[in-house]
């Protein structure tokens, strides 16, 4: 019989309820298809990582680290460094079309007057 | 030939209607006819109102976008009525309208497309301390990120020529505007020359401006302004 830990059971849970939040923002058109494939594949991804964790030990020694454990935390930071990073860029440039659009407010209520 | 002085203002009701009367009394006797332009950058209090009453051109901002949304709205509003000269400066009354004559001087002359007014060219020794460390740490990241040398890269008085006009296009919206002006000097290839001018501290002025607390903040945006 399979037995699961208890940690697999939660860490599963919420990976799956992740993965279809991504589902519904694709089909509710809010998520482009790279997009959703960027992050349904890290989800899936992940719940692979889960319940085959001596998978994450094959691809860490490939890549010089000894345990599969520090290659996910070292993995996982990167990306979560290039995510802030990217948010912050769509940040700026949110800010940017509203500084656009109060300019062209200002500008064309002056021609009004 | 026209000038359009810009004043960026934030909440400056208790000092524009002074430095407006002060800027009014020099422009008219500049050599060529000015239109003053206070850009209102989402105040709250009445900084439009009195603006207005003082007869300038007021550009309001519905909503605050700082003080480099302030400039470019300015600039664009140059282009607009085919300014042939900007020149901008501070609505706190921390710089001497007497100094409008000397940014405008090499832009008449054509000796430059950009003017910066330096408050560090012949220092009269008002400027505090920490805003002297200040300004030379931003005038080294001046220097070390866009390769130009100033003594003043924080300066809100600033002169450009129609050239400068056409072709400036800002991107940062805070205060990092100052430095990012550089930058553009740098990629268009403008004439830049720096002229002394006065400056006037009062406990209202030293009130505003860049705090050394923001130097990693601007230095952030600076970096994104970099990669957008």
């Amino acid at each position: 019989m399979l037995a699961f830990l208890p940690v697999q059971i939660v860490f599963s849970l919420f990976l799956l309820f992740a993965a279809s939040r991504v589902w519904l923002r694709l089909k509710d058109g809010s998520l482009t298809l790279a997009n959703f494939f960027f992050w349904f594949g890290l989800f899936v991804v992940a719940i692979i990582g889960v319940f085959k964790p001596e998978l994450t030990s094959v691809v860490a020694l490939k890549l010089g680290i000894n345990r599969g454990s520090d290659a996910v935390i070292y993995a996982s930071i990167l990306l979560l460094f290039y995510l802030i990073f990217r948010t912050n860029v769509l940040l700026e440039n949110l800010r940017h079309d509203l500084t656009k659009l109060v300019r062209t407010i200002a500008l064309t209520s002056l021609k009004k007057k | 030939m026209k000038l359009l002085i810009i004043l960026p203002a934030l909440n400056e009701a208790k000092v524009i209607g002074q430095v407006l009367t002060e800027v009014e009394t020099v422009a008219a006797k500049l050599p060529i006819p000015t239109e003053i332009c206070v850009v209102n950058d989402g105040s709250s209090d009445n900084t439009a109102q009195v603006a207005k009453k003082e007869k300038a051109t007021v550009l309001t901002h519905v909503i605050n976008r700082g003080l480099g949304a302030s400039l470019s709205t300015g600039l664009e509003y140059a282009k607009q009525i085919q300014a042939d000269f900007a020149i901008t400066m501070d609505s706190d009354g921390q710089h001497d309208p007497d100094d409008l004559i000397t940014v405008l001087t090499p832009l008449l002359n054509n000796q430059a497309d950009v003017v910066i007014g330096s408050r560090l060219l012949q220092p009269s020794g008002q400027m505090p301390f920490l805003r002297r460390i200040n300004n030379q740490a931003f005038n080294l990241l001046t220097r070390l990120l866009f390769g130009v040398v100033t003594t003043d890269s924080l300066s809100g008085f600033r002169g450009f020529g129609k050239r400068a006009i056409q072709l400036i296009e800002l991107k940062t919206e805070r205060m990092e505007v100052s430095n990012e002006f550089f930058t553009e000097i740098k990629r268009h290839h403008l004439k830049f020359t720096e002229v002394p001018i006065k400056v006037i501290y009062t406990d209202y002025s030293l009130a505003k401006g860049v705090k050394p607390g923001n130097v990693f903040a601007i230095l952030f945006r600076l970096l994104l302004r970099l990669v957008r």
